[in-house]
């Protein structure tokens, strides 16, 4: 596994795009090749890859009031269910399949992982690392359902229904024997060198069959 | 806008059947300008009772086009940017050859003599019409119902004709229920004595039948909810007797439709283009969905409604299902809208907004990758 990439330029594209995953994603992606974002909300990034990377670019989303901003604006958006929507594509039908803050939404993480390694040749997945800091410290003085800034949500009303931290997907992927490419970790908009299992709020995995 | 529709005419067409029409006319309506590279050109197909009068003014009636609210300057299909482009349908009554149309071999109109004809007839004579224009590729072909069921043969036929297409509530083949609509529709004006087996011309025509075909027709286009919403129980009259003279609300628009129906629409082309409809499987000669939509090269945005009981999402899910099989750029987007297989008509804000943006991703694709 490589260590933090020096040579990524940190957010270019975050004025755009306005999330420090997808600024970091957006250079991870290599220009003309298909990319395909599950869980694309409005299709900000693909639009960009689209328009900056000659990407051909497709998106799935279940919200209809994004599915139609994103159509809107241009993207080739499917109206589905992540946990099925995969299912109907031809084995190594993309280059990237992309998947950003949503792995901890959807109701079968591993299935969906899998699936994204059989319909590309990558998979690029962010996720919030549930064993930040903050996170840790908030449930240890509350004895509460940690509330952070990354988990902001009261435990009720919370989108997130798995609390994966870097280490868990590591410990995944050296399970499924998947190949880590690349792993960038992330807090606000500068990379985190060490600890990044404490001190990252978003891990960026580059992952291979 | 003022608009007149104009009429080209071919010396012949062969059709499914294997009969040779001839000669055929074709009425078509054009807005915009074609610009030189001949590269911004949208052809729109109607649905079941339309005409190829879609949009502005038309000088004779005054009367809006059917897709009005969708075409025109600013509007989803933009006049100031693209050249658009309406045809009468193969069969239809109102200017395009049909059954009414006189057969030059007996100098008396077709009636029932008339052959046979299906979607893909349609759509042969639709690429007649765009080659006279002189467009050899297409920007967009769109439609909804009828009109979307050719959109999926011109995408399917001519694939290297069309850049995008835009199928909205519609199908890749009649389910039975949609058939046993047509059945009703059909059977109606085939019981009414005036029918005379197609032979009316210059009788009577089957008003009662074909009216009532069409009031049965209006309600599969509208929903509970909208259907609750314009009329409820009201009654038309004030004081409701229990008798037949009381007529509902629903009664009385129904009974309005049915009327003004008959007076632009004639009963043989209802019947031979819902046959076309019934008969449409865009499988045929493929042997699956995704074997016939592998031969598409176009960008499709696929559209349904979610109050659209006629043609209910799942049928669009399966165009959708079949394309993304075989990785082809497919956009789909189920709106919301209570106004049942109507909204594509009426209910048009969303729709603007994904059309204009899928369009215009689409043109610019296009006049980068011509410089």
């Amino acid at each position: 596994m490589s260590a933090v990439s020096a040579e990524l330029k940190l957010p270019s594209v975050r004025d755009v795009l306005g999330r420090s995953d997808y600024a970091i994603i957006s250079q991870l992606v290599e220009p003309n090749t298909r990319v395909l974002d599950v869980g694309c909300g409005e299709g900000e990034l693909l639009h960009w890859l689209a328009l900056h990377k000659g990407v051909d670019a497709r998106g799935v989303e279940i919200v209809g009031s994004k599915v139609q901003r994103a159509i809107a604006r241009g993207v080739s958006v499917y109206q589905g269910d992540i946990d099925q929507g995969l299912a109907d594509y031809p084995d190594d039908a993309f280059d990237y399949v992309i998947l950003s803050q949503t792995l901890q939404e959807v109701r079968k993480p591993l299935k969906v992982l899998k699936e994204m390694l059989r319909v590309s040749q990558r998979a690029i997945v962010a996720f919030p690392n549930f064993g930040h800091w903050t996170v840790r410290l908030s449930h240890l003085w509350s004895g509460r359902a940690p509330q952070t800034k990354l988990f902001p949500h009261d435990w009720f009303d919370s989108p997130n229904i798995h609390f994966l931290t870097i280490h868990d997907f590591e410990a995944l992927a050296s399970r499924e024997h998947w190949t880590v490419e690349r792993a960038i970790y992330l807090s606000g908009d500068t990379s985190v060198r060490i600890f990044p299992n404490l001190m990252a709020e978003v891990g960026v995995f580059v992952v291979r069959k | 806008m003022i608009v007149e529709t104009q009429i080209v005419r071919f010396d012949s067409l062969p059709l499914d059947c294997g009969v040779i029409l001839a000669p055929v006319d074709v009425a078509y309506e054009t807005y915009g300008e074609l610009n030189a590279a001949g590269s911004n050109a949208i052809l729109l197909l109607h649905a079941f009772s339309g005409d190829a009068h879609a949009a502005g003014i038309s000088h004779d009636g005054g009367k809006p086009g059917w897709w009005d609210n969708m075409v025109g300057p600013g509007k989803a299909f933009d006049t100031t940017k693209y050249f658009v482009i309406c045809s009468n349908v193969l069969g239809g009554c109102k200017g395009t050859t049909g059954p009414a149309s006189i057969n030059p071999e007996t100098g008396r109109p077709y009636g029932m003599s008339f052959p046979v004809i299906s979607i893909s007839d349609m759509v042969r004579l639709q690429k007649k019409l765009v080659n006279h224009l002189g467009i050899s590729r297409l920007l967009a072909v769109a439609g909804g119902s009828m009109g979307g069921m050719q959109v999926l043969e011109w995408a399917v036929a001519y694939p290297e004709s069309v850049a995008c297409v835009i199928p909205i509530a519609t199908t890749s083949r009649h389910s039975a229920q949609q058939i046993a609509f047509n059945e009703v529709g059909r059977q109606a004006i085939m019981a009414d004595p005036d029918w005379c087996e197609g032979d009316y011309y210059d009788k009577k025509p089957p008003a009662r039948g074909l009216s009532v075909a069409r009031m049965v027709g209006h309600i599969t286009y509208m929903s509970d909810d909208s259907m609750r919403e314009k009329f409820g129980r009201r009654f038309r009259t004030q004081e409701p007797l229990p008798d037949f003279s009381s007529v509902f609300e629903v009664e009385s628009y129904l009974r309005y439709r049915g009327s003004q129906f008959v007076d632009r629409f004639d009963a043989n082309s209802y019947l031979y283009i819902t046959k076309a409809m019934d008969l449409f499987d865009i499988t045929n000669g493929h042997g699956s969905l995704p074997v016939a939509l592998e031969r598409t090269q176009s960008r499709f945005l696929v559209i349904s409604f979610t109050s659209d009981w006629l043609y209910p999402t799942y049928q669009s899910l399966e165009i959708v299902s079949a394309l993304r099989g075989r990785n082809r750029d497919v956009a789909f987007c189920e709106l919301q809208s209570n106004y049942g297989h109507d909204a594509f008509l009426v209910d048009v804000g969303e729709q603007t907004d994904l059309i204009r943006g899928f369009l215009s991703s689409t043109y610019r694709e296009r006049v980068a990758r011509a410089s």
